[in-house]
């Protein structure tokens, strides 16, 4: 494979599949601004 | 007085929606949707097509930009409004229940022809296990398996594809008795992991098959010139746009059942995330084996691939055929990765107008799933005849083009500008959600994807106004592709039409919306006199 190729390989995997780990990670820091911690533990 | 019997009846009514067990549940079950047969069988050809590795800048760019917005709006109309599509836009506006009933009958023409694709994969599970299509695999499946006759004739009963179709609609019809939670939820808790299980395994082998570096070449060598090229964009935003299951009905339907704080705006980026990711891996997964056909064949990658059909039932059988070791095995987990991404789509979409159904004529879920799910089966039949595929393939290319594409356009244009209610649905979003959602969402929804959408539309109307679609009769068309479509729109103003039983509040808070107890783990368990657990 050319180095193109390989590159635009990586960054697609990186940008959908990180884009994927993000938003879990993310979602999963119940990050909402001001949510009373009642609604945080949900 | 009416009015206190209705609000009891409401109450009655509302407190009874069924609610998914866990977000993970919903998740499942939203990813299962969008993951089809289109992440399989067309994303890879669409991104070789239009710019290879350079496809990545405008597919990314459409998913943010209209994707995952449209998937907020679908997720923010359900759960705001508490119900099936036509009622939930019903409360949104009184004048716009008619676009629910529409997307409604959209996706019971998609699901009538849609559970025959899953037949045909699940027969050629089958027939992997002995590579039954022997040497000419394209003559084997038009002549021989379906044993196709002129278009617009029937042809008779194939029962090849007749056995599996009725299976398949025996699994789906199930799942939908069993409702959202027993029967949807626990379905995709099964289905989806062994998918992405099934089909890791298809794209490990692929990968290490003699040429795979070829076809993954001209899968990622980008062509940045084409990022030029207006028909790549489109061709981007029809793909996230078809793929993600947006723009009729299924996701409104879907997070009706979600409780009350249901991180919408979390939960879109990870089913639209979730969905290209697969996208990617089908991608990678489709073009390595194409490389090891295209090195077999002593033949260049652009003479052997092809998408949709073509690629599943002509292009990998012949594949599976020449691969070392157990072929068999690979062929049954390929064909098995189709039926199980197309059955956990085709419950969504049955599920739109089982739940339509159950709101608007107050039948219970086993009546509304045997009545819906009976009806598409019969349906279905049509397309399991020997004129079957040339229908399937003029149904598909019209309720596509004029139905799918068409309802999201009206519905995106009424939300955003006649009702104007982007504003109010983006405070309910970040109201309910743990990622905050800013002034783009409004942007991508009221500007972006409206003029993506119109101009998909028009291109749609030009390019069958200007020339028969591949050669079919006009007659066959006018029926099958026209015809189909128009009935679609026609009968889904005629259920408008019809009145709503008066249990169902088509207030825009109804009491459903309203705060709801904590659930009951939340609680101390205390014990009565009568020494039940309350």
């Amino acid at each position: 494979m050319s180095t193109a190729a390989i590159t635009t390989m990586v960054v697609g995997m990186l940008a959908i599949w990180g884009g994927l780990t993000i938003s879990v990670l993310l979602t999963m820091r119940r990050s909402r601004r001001g949510a009373p911690p009642r609604d945080r533990r949900r | 007085m009416s009015h206190h019997a209705s609000r009891a009846g409401e109450s009655s009514v509302t407190d009874a929606r069924e609610q998914w067990g866990t977000r993970l549940g919903f998740l499942l079950a939203a990813v299962g949707s969008a993951v089809g047969l289109g992440n399989i069988w067309r994303f890879p050809y669409v991104a070789w097509e239009n710019g290879g590795g350079a496809f990545f800048v405008p597919y990314l760019f459409a998913l943010f930009t209209a994707g995952i917005p449209l998937l907020v709006l679908e997720y923010s109309l359900g759960h705001r409004f508490r119900g099936s599509a036509p009622l939930s836009l019903r409360r949104l506006h009184r004048r716009a229940e008619w676009i629910g009933w529409w997307q409604v009958t959209v996706c019971f023409v998609i699901a009538s022809y849609y559970a025959v694709v899953i037949a045909w994969a699940a027969a050629y599970a089958w027939f992997s296990l002995d590579t039954r299509w022997g040497g000419d695999t394209e003559a084997f499946f038009f002549d021989e398996y379906l044993a196709v006759t002129e278009a617009g004739t029937f042809g008779g009963f194939r029962p090849g594809v007749l056995i599996p179709l009725l299976l398949v609609w025996l699994v789906t019809l199930m799942v939908l008795v069993g409702g959202v939670r027993r029967g949807i939820e626990r379905a995709n808790r099964v289905l989806i992991p062994l998918l992405v299980g099934m089909f890791l395994v298809i794209v490990l082998r692929a990968v290490t098959l003699e040429g795979a570096a070829i076809g993954l070449e001209a899968l990622f060598r980008p062509d940045w010139a084409s990022i030029g090229d207006a028909s790549v964009w489109i061709a981007a935003y029809g793909q996230v746009f078809f793929s993600l299951s947006i723009g009729f009905a299924i996701m409104i339907t879907y997070a009706s059942y979600l409780p009350r704080h249901g991180d919408l705006t979390g939960n879109a980026f990870i089913a639209g995330f979730s969905n290209a990711s697969f996208e990617l891996l089908a991608g990678i997964g489709v073009f390595a084996a194409i490389g090891f056909l295209a090195t077999s064949s002593q033949v260049g990658v652009d003479e052997v691939a092809r998408d949709g059909i073509g690629l599943a039932f002509v292009v990998f059988p012949e594949i599976i055929s020449l691969l070392p070791g157990p072929s068999g095995l690979y062929g049954f987990l390929f064909f098995g990765s189709l039926v199980l991404a197309g059955i956990s789509s085709l419950i969504s979409v049955t599920q739109t107008y089982v739940a339509a159904l159950q709101d608007k004529f107050l039948l219970s879920r086993r009546t509304a799933a045997i009545l819906a799910g009976g009806g598409t089966a019969a349906v279905s039949l049509v397309y399991a005849t020997g004129g079957g595929i040339n229908t399937l393939d003029v149904v598909d290319r019209f309720i596509n083009g004029f139905g799918v594409a068409a309802v999201a356009l009206v519905e995106v244009v009424v939300v955003a500008w006649l009702v104007r209610e982007l504003q109010a649905l983006r405070g309910h979003a970040n109201a309910v959600s743990d990622l905050w959602l800013g002034r783009w969402w409004s942007i991508a929804l009221a500007g972006v994807t409206p003029v993506v959408l119109g101009w998909m539309t028009i291109d749609n109307l030009r390019t069958e106004s200007t020339a028969p679609y591949a050669g079919y009769a006009l007659d066959f068309l006018a029926v099958a592709g026209w015809g189909v479509a128009l009935s679609a729109f026609v009968v889904g103003l005629l259920l408008a039409w019809a009145p709503w039983p008066p249990q169902v509040s088509l207030a825009r808070t109804p009491a459903a919306v309203a705060p709801v107890p904590r659930p009951p783990a939340h609680r101390p368990v205390r014990r009565g006199d009568d020494g039940r657990t309350r």
